[in-house]
């Protein structure tokens, strides 16, 4: 057990590492001259400085090194929590982010939970409807829920709850009702995965020959669901919650931009209008990290939840 | 207890339909029977003839979309076919228990054997008592499991599929029904464990005088375990009596057909063994001191594991060689081996005195037109977008031996083989049946002319009548082209009618192998006797010949 | 044998219509052979469609479709009025018979817009799954193929692009590259690859053992007959309804993509675009907003529909 924890924090690492490595090459290699990036993105005429300066300027960047060099020394800034000077604010990256962090996590984390809380209460009351019409009907209503574009749904509500009926704040990240119309907006195409994935699962299960048996005792449909069907249909879906972790920070970004809200989405957003390179590395190279670390969990909880998985070493 | 007319399950004329995309479906057209308190009744019948849907509706379980259109079915003189789930639900372990078809995956794999055990208990008892644990127990000791306190504890993940069974059956007595429903009780599990779980069942009945209802699609077990048999065909019961009766005068069409597939039967407790005296004849393929060995995962006791342990036989020209056992022999990995998918860990297989067990794919590629293989599931070896015709000639193709016309001509010699109609060639394997598809299968593996047909499992997936005809049609081939075949297989009846020479595995070693006839009429190994003996139809069989 | 054999024939031939050319040349691979034969590419797709076309809702859904995709291709068939003209007399008219879904701030027709801004958006869509597909299809097949360390290192790799999150990895892309609708179609592209690499990959490991492909390969079949007539054909089918799912994904990311602000520079609008600029006039005008919104989302909800049906239909 011991052993396979090791492992598997040692493969989260090294997906880590490639995930920052891949952003920093498309960040970093792939633009043309990123110095002129660079410097557009500081405010500075590129046109208007001498080779002298330019030259002074690629030095400051840190780009007048090998490209190697530049990227392990980048890498080791990064390893002790140095993410860089923001080009357009011209605050350290790092606390723009730690502002920005609170806001942000709090939205994602409810809607998280609005999503599966949504999503799986959905999907098992759709497996004991038997009625056809009915079931038909909310089986495919979860594929109408990631159909929807979220930056609309929110916009549908601002109108709706903001404007018409004035009941929630249309923006603002002021108290708990200003989070209330971004959680659910993002709450809504995850939680549709959820049902769309579980309503499938419960189907499944609902043909095992041990649901069968588990009518053959006696119990009812409801009973059989609660006591047999759910851990083992829900099982799959619990890998899918660590999956849409990538779906809610992306999510996040449009939300936050929707509803006008001060966090790392937005910060984001504003990062790439500007081409504020430093800035995009650390966002993207940190919701790896929460991809990674929740999956890690996700991973680490599944021998708990099923008993037939055990860490021991595959048989061969 | 019972009412009236003393039955206690009684089932009048009943039909149901089941709604497919189609249109309705008639499964079961007017059906008639009883089962009287205390008494085994066996319903037999291939797949298809509904007599699962005749289970399914007495336990109450008819799938969504299936519905009785007529008759009814009485429970302790209770009208039961259109009564409200609630009120099924109550009879459920209480009074109709059930013991799912294939206890491979009839368990939750996420809850303790123990837990499902007592939540069949707690149904019948209302709620949570304090014994409860103690009552668990005693039904497993009841069924024959070692260890219980152990083996309540365990996931069914860790027991073996017998001891699956076993659980299964414990579930079902938990609520002392009057009437167990067996659901094909053998057809999951190797022979012998299965006639140890249903010997032990057919005793538990006994000692409880509950009645046993057993749907099976092998007329010896019928024979040997029922007192009453009902054959189904078509969903309509065509015949209906004691064993005994059936068996020395059997009056439908369809009983004719089941007493011949079943070996055991058809020749008064003996097997009806063909070739009696294997002939002289060069030998083809030899096994010599062939071992292999897997490696296991550190800790789990042994460092390896010996899937076959010295292991020598040889097969001769035009001659049929079969190789017997139960899971875990190691009959699977000789295919193998021989067919150069796998290499020995020791010893060697030579092909016409050529050594052939260390070729590389290159090397062997030769030896496949000399060489082939007729694979177990006729309903996966098949690719299913290929056409009968691609599927034949695809042989001829990879070695570039016909093109056009010629492909064309090759494929209605295959196929007039095997005696399937030419109009064949343009369909899709989906629409052919299983013994139809086995049978495109033994035309390709024939399509490069081999001297030597490995048969794994020819049979298993289809129904008895299907598979008599289809042992009928390789004997008919070895006789007409004189190919060799190494036949593998769990079940000594299967093979009877066909091998010249058998070799009995078990765990990776021979322990009996000779002349048919000798294996059959004098076995000398005591597994080999078990193995005989656990064939379905043998005991009714014996008893009738004395 | 539903698990053994959950392929029906004929299913990649019916997402072939959906899949364009790619499709259509790995099913006329698996149908060479036997000019006789009665079974016709044309016959398989018509006798697969047949069943499908008989649900109201797959039809609806399939006819909504190709008319956007005529809307894409020929704009000027189903509205006379241009995109781009402005009439600052009717500005922000509510939806009318002469304005079906209203007009701009600028008096511009929005339904004129929208279908003159599919041809932007589809193509931006199927150029994604375009690049997805064929980086995605061949990762997999490389890595479930061949197996062993290659595969180890591509999963490796798609694991790794599976951490980033699709519209930050896009953001990525979009502050190298620049903006604009090729750009934000390229990364979409990008990130839905590791979706189509396991995909691919499950399915050719899961094919690669059946029976009927060892038999083949017992038949004397090289590897490449193998892959190419038995592995890919049967592999297809799951690829293909992700694909098409994919479809929809993709008009999703690259809306947000251009909502953002990163996509089509003004006058040209893509879906994305109108909904953002409608953005500013939600509480005087929110059909600007709401109607392309809705738009969009019938569309996807079509594409979600016909992958669905596809997949029941295996």
């Amino acid at each position: 057990m011991k052993q396979y924890l090791l492992s598997r924090i040692g493969q989260a690492l090294l997906v880590l590492w490639g995930a920052y490595t891949i952003t920093y090459f498309i960040l970093y290699l792939l633009p043309g001259d990123p110095l002129t990036i660079m410097l557009t993105a500081s405010g500075v005429e590129v046109d208007s400085l001498s080779p002298a300066q330019l030259a002074q300027a690629r030095a400051a960047y840190g780009l007048d090194k090998g490209v190697l060099e530049q990227y392990f020394s980048l890498l080791a800034n990064f390893l002790h929590g140095d993410f860089g000077q923001s080009l357009v604010r011209g605050e350290a990256v790092s606390t723009l982010i730690a502002a920005r962090l609170p806001s942000t996590l709090s939205l994602a984390g409810l809607a998280v939970l609005l999503s599966v809380v949504i999503g799986v209460g959905f999907a098992y009351v759709a497996s004991l409807v038997r009625w056809r019409p009915l079931r038909t009907v909310l089986n495919r209503l979860p594929s109408l829920g990631f159909s929807v574009p979220g930056f609309w749904i929110g916009l549908l509500f601002i109108q709706l709850f903001a404007f018409t009926l004035g009941w929630l704040p249309s923006t603002g990240d002021e108290g708990f009702e200003s989070l209330i119309l971004p959680a659910v907006t993002l709450a809504i195409p995850s939680s549709a995965v959820y049902a769309q994935i579980l309503i499938r699962s419960f189907g499944d299960v609902w043909k095992e020959p041990y649901m069968v048996t588990a009518l053959a005792k006696g119990l009812t449909r409801g009973q059989a669901q609660a006591r047999h069907g759910f851990r083992n249909a829900a099982l799959p879906v619990l890998t899918l919650v660590g999956l849409q972790v990538g779906n809610t920070v992306s999510g996040a970004v449009l939300v936050e931009t929707v509803f006008s809200r001060t966090g790392i989405g937005q910060l984001a957003q504003e990062s790439v209008l500007r081409q504020d390179i430093p800035v995009v590395l650390a966002i993207v190279a940190l919701s790896a990290a929460a991809f990674v670390v929740v999956n890690l969990i996700v991973d680490l909880l599944y021998p708990a939840l099923d008993p037939r998985i055990t860490h021991r070493p595959k048989v061969t | 207890m019972t009412k009236a007319n003393g039955y206690l399950v009684e089932v009048r004329n009943l039909a149901i339909s089941y709604r497919t995309a189609t249109g309705a479906v008639e499964a079961i057209k007017g059906v008639d029977f009883a089962i009287s308190p205390g008494e085994t009744v066996a319903i037999v019948g291939e797949s298809g003839s509904g007599k699962s849907t005749v289970a399914s509706a007495i336990v109450g379980l008819l799938a969504d979309n299936a519905r009785v259109t007529h008759g009814e079915i009485f429970v302790n003189g209770e009208a039961v076919a259109h009564a409200p789930d609630s009120r099924r639900r109550e009879l459920r372990g209480n009074v109709i228990g059930l013991v799912p078809q294939d206890p491979m995956v009839g368990l939750n794999p996420t809850m303790r054997n123990g837990v499902q055990i007592g939540e069949a208990l707690i149904k019948v008892k209302g709620r949570r008592y304090p014994g409860l644990d103690a009552d668990v127990l005693e039904l497993l000791e009841q069924v024959g499991i070692d260890n219980p306190v152990l083996r309540a504890r365990q996931y069914p993940h860790e027991l073996s599929g017998g001891m699956r069974q076993r659980i299964l059956i414990a579930i079902a007595l938990a609520g002392d029904p009057d009437l167990l429903i067996a659901d094909e009780p053998t057809s999951a599990l190797d022979v012998t464990v299965q006639k140890r779980v249903l010997d032990h069942l057919e005793r538990l009945v006994r000692e409880r005088g509950i009645s046993l209802l057993i749907i099976t699609h092998d007329l010896g077990v019928a024979a040997d375990r029922a007192d009453r048999f009902l054959v189904m065909e078509d969903g309509r019961i065509v015949e209906q009596g004691e064993p005994h009766r059936l068996l020395s005068s059997p009056a439908h069409r369809m009983t004719r057909r089941l007493i011949a597939a079943a070996p055991a039967l058809s020749a008064g407790g003996d097997f009806a063994v063909t070739h009696r005296q294997a002939p002289d004849a060069p030998e083809i393929l030899a096994f010599h001191g062939v071992s292999k060995h897997f490696d296991l995962p550190a800790g789990s006791g042994a460092p390896t594991f010996a899937a076959l342990d010295t292991v020598s036989f040889s097969v001769r020209k035009g001659q049929t060689l079969a190789i017997v056992g139960e899971s875990g022999s190691g009959k699977t990995t000789s295919l193998r081996i021989a067919l150069g998918l796998e290499r020995p860990s020791a010893g060697h297989v030579t092909f016409e005195g050529q050594e052939i067990s260390h070729l590389n794919w290159k090397a062997f590629r030769p030896l496949r037109r000399r060489i082939q293989l007729v694979q177990q599931n006729p309903f996966a070896s098949l690719d299913p977008r290929f056409t009968i015709f691609e599927s034949v000639v695809e042989p001829l193709v990879s070695f570039g031996l016909a093109k056009g016309p010629e492909l064309e001509r090759a494929a209605r010699h295959l196929l007039g083989l095997v005696h399937l109609p030419v109009a064949h060639l343009d369909r899709l394997p989906r629409e052919l049946s299983g013994g139809q598809r086995q049978r495109v299968a033994i035309a390709r593996a024939l399509a490069l002319q081999p001297d030597l047909l490995f048969l794994d499992e020819p049979v298993s997936a289809l129904d008895v009548s299907v598979s008599a005809q289809i042992l009928a049609l390789l004997k008919e081939l070895q006789d007409e082209l004189g190919v060799s075949y190494v036949l593998v297989s769990h079940d000594l009846s299967v093979v009877a009618s066909v091998a010249h020479h058998v070799v009995v595995l078990r765990r990776g070693q021979v322990v009996e192998q000779g002349p048919a006839g000798q294996i059959f009429r004098s076995p000398q190994d005591d597994y080999t006797r078990i193995l005989l003996d656990a064939v379905p139809g043998r005991r009714r069989a014996l008893e009738a010949a004395v | 044998m539903t698990i053994l054999a959950p392929i029906s024939t004929g299913s990649a031939d019916r997402q072939a219509l959906f899949l364009g050319s790619a499709a259509l040349d790995l099913t006329a691979i698996a149908g060479a052979g036997r000019p006789s034969s009665g079974w016709t590419l044309a016959g398989r797709v018509r006798d697969a469609l047949n069943p499908l076309l008989r649900r109201p809702g797959f039809a609806i859904a399939l006819s909504f479709l190709l008319l956007v995709l005529v809307a894409a291709l020929a704009p000027g068939l189903l509205t006379g009025v241009a995109p781009y003209a402005t009439s600052p007399a009717d500005k922000l008219l509510s939806p009318s018979a002469a304005h079906w879904f209203g007009t701009d701030e600028l008096g511009r027709d929005l339904y004129s817009r929208m279908v003159h801004g599919s041809a932007l958006s589809v193509k931006a869509a199927l150029l994604a799954v375009g690049i997805a597909l064929v980086s995605g299809l061949s990762l997999g097949v490389l890595s479930g193929f061949i197996g062993g360390r290659v595969d180890a290192v591509v999963m490796r790799f798609v694991d790794v692009l599976l951490a980033l999150p699709g519209l930050l990895l896009a953001l990525a892309i979009v502050t190298a590259i620049g903006f604009g609708t090729i750009p934000v179609a390229i990364a979409v592209g990008i990130g839905i690859v590791p979706g189509f690499a396991r995909t691919t990959r499950a399915e050719v490991l899961r094919v690669k053992t059946l029976p009927y492909v060892e038999a083949a390969r017992l038949g004397g079949a090289s590897w490449t007959r193998t892959l190419l007539r038995h592995v890919l054909p049967n592999s297809w089918g799951p690829v293909a309804v992700l694909a098409t799912l994919d479809i929809g994904a993709a008009i999703i990311a690259t809306a947000g993509l251009s909502f953002l602000g990163f996509g089509a520079a003004p006058p040209a609008a893509e879906w994305g675009t109108l909904i953002s600029n409608g953005r500013n006039f939600l509480m005087t005008a929110p059909w600007l907003s709401l109607v392309p919104g809705l738009f969009v989302m019938l569309v996807v909800f079509s594409l979600n529909h016909v992958a669905r049906t596809l997949d029941e239909g295996r």
